[in-house]
């Protein structure tokens, strides 16, 4: 069901777990629907510094936690919000169409980060970001409404 | 990973080597249709009578009431399609654990104009003699509760849902596939209208099963054409397949009561073990005789299923859940939910279910496995304990 490099990311994440001193967290998801993702990030001179994640769900759901923590890594915040979701499913070549829906989560986890990065700070926040969060939706399950409460 | 532990033998089982050796001649020398005149075909049909003069001892009834199919899902159907059809009040009662062979007809009978009765289940997966009962008050076409379930192993009082629908006069149609080999089934006691059987659930081949059509009890065929099986199921027999599966009932007949023994007490240890070593964790479904010999169900909350047993499958230990997530539909066990769990609870859900052949030291080894991949899976998971046990 799922190929080789969606399996080594899940089987052997190498963002799995706390970060201590984070910056800001990003949460999205509802255990109720099986997947609920934390990312964590430290920024250090507008870059993502340190960056990890906690996730409740399937292989599909740590596997893509694993890569946008990969993909993030190193970037500003402004290249770090261009991460899309099919970012993070292209670079894991491709998820089962099923799991596309309710588990790639991640780039929202990372988006909402770095919301309450900029919140946090009172910073203003992007247009893009401010866009991109009124969608902000877990696409499988609206009824369960999982998106964060603006 | 070099070793192999098979703990998934309610979904299938390895075919014994009894088994294949009594059904392999009926692919290569003695491939005859049991219909045709000739010797090859006389061949062919004394096999499929005398596998069915086997089942009937296994089952205790009649060979004439041995209808053979391809599985439990066609004898599901067969059973209560068939007594559908027939019926003159469009009114079924079922249990809401039942797997879905028999859910899913039921849904297709009430998209038909049918009334569907599900009838509730405790904590433990069993029903309550006394909803059936106010069901029943009520005339229906038949009434289909499973003996044991596939999920979390329980063990329904089949006796007595057999003495109370005779005793209002509806019929009783049983899915065994579960439970046959494993608990005794007397068919010359119990007063059950309609038993369905499958041979992968008890190290026979795939493809072949039964339903057992009591004498008296009116069936429209699903399948027409050549009138095969009294009529009720046409198609040329899996010849091969019902030989082995013949071979695997009597097997199983022979030794079920020491076997079954082996397996509670294999069963028991990995729950002690499973549970030691988790905190939190928790057994879904009855304990002692009210559960399957083989079946192991547990929740550990703030752990999701479909991870757990992809972990697990890396360890080399197949399992498998009652999570949303791996599931097609991408929704949470209807068996785990009928007994009151949360979603959150179903997802973290892991069955495992023995066999005769498995050992101890397989149990042993799932057990420790088990442990170091909650324990992974626990330690980047977000989702506490507390917010698992969370009613809402």
């Amino acid at each position: 069901m799922y190929n080789e490099t969606v399996m080594r990311h899940f089987l052997k994440p190498k963002f799995a777990g706390e970060l201590k001193g984070a910056d800001a967290v990003g949460t999205v998801g509802n255990p109720i629907c099986g997947d609920k993702m934390s990312v964590c990030i430290k920024v250090k001179a507008g870059k993502i510094s340190a960056i990890r994640f906690k996730t409740f769900g399937c292989a599909a759901a740590i596997a893509t936690s694993d890569m946008v923590c990969g993909l993030a890594l190193g970037k500003t915040l402004d290249a770090a919000l261009k991460i899309t979701r099919n970012d993070v499913s292209e670079a894991l070549g491709k998820l089962p169409p099923i799991k596309e829906h309710c588990s790639n989560l991640a780039a929202d986890a990372l988006g909402e980060a770095i919301f309450n990065y900029y919140s946090a700070r009172g910073e203003k926040i992007p247009k893009a970001l401010a866009e991109r969060r009124a969608h902000l939706a877990c696409a499988s399950c609206e009824a369960h409404q999982c998106a964060p409460k603006a | 990973m070099s070793k192999r532990v098979y703990l998934d033998n309610a979904a299938t089982t390895m075919v014994d080597p009894a088994v294949v050796k009594a059904l392999l001649p009926y692919h290569s020398e003695k491939y005859g249709n049991p219909s045709s005149l000739h010797a090859f075909g006389r061949e062919a049909a004394r096999a499929l009578e005398e596998s069915r003069a086997t089942l009937a001892k296994v089952l205790n009834c009649e060979a004439g009431e041995i209808v053979f199919t391809s599985g439990g899902t066609e004898s599901d159907n067969l059973a209560l399609l068939g007594v559908a059809a027939l019926a003159k009040t469009k009114r079924v009662i079922t249990t809401a654990i039942e797997h879905p062979a028999v859910l899913k007809t039921c849904d297709y009978l009430e998209a038909n104009g049918f009334e569907v009765v599900r009838l509730p289940v405790d904590r433990y997966g069993i029903i309550r003699m006394a909803d059936l009962e106010r069901a029943l008050s009520k005339e229906a076409a038949a009434v289909s509760v499973m003996h044991a379930n596939n999920e979390v192993g329980s063990v329904q009082p089949i006796d007595a849902v057999a003495k109370l629908c005779a005793s209002k006069g509806v019929p009783l149609h049983v899915d065994a596939v579960q439970s046959f080999g494993k608990l005794p089934i007397e068919l010359s006691k119990a007063p059950i209208s309609l038993l369905s059987v499958s041979s992968h659930k008890i190290h026979g081949p795939k493809g072949a099963g039964a339903l057992f059509v009591r004498r008296g009890v009116k069936l429209s065929p699903r399948l027409l054409g050549g009138g095969h099986e009294r009529g009720l199921r046409s198609g040329t027999e899996n010849v091969s397949g019902i030989v082995g599966f013949a071979k695997a009932a009597e097997i199983a007949r022979r030794n079920r009561v020491k076997n079954c023994r082996k397996m509670s007490l294999l069963r028991d240890r990995l729950a002690k073990r499973v549970l030691a070593a988790n905190k939190g964790a928790w057994l879904n479904g009855p304990t002692g005789v009210k559960r399957l010999c083989n079946n192991a169900n547990f929740s550990f909350p703030g752990i999701e299923g479909e991870a757990l047993v992809l972990r697990l499958d890396a360890e080399g230990i197949a399992a498998s859940t009652g999570s949303a997530c791996s599931s097609k539909s991408l929704k949470p066990s209807h068996v785990l939910l009928a007994m009151g769990l949360t979603p959150v609870q179903a997802h973290g859900s892991l069955r495992l279910t023995l066999s005769r052949f498995t050992t101890a030291r397989e149990i042993d080894y799932a057990a420790g496995k088990i442990a170091q991949v909650v324990k992974e899976l626990g330690g980047f998971s977000n989702v506490s304990r507390e917010e698992a046990m969370r009613r809402v």
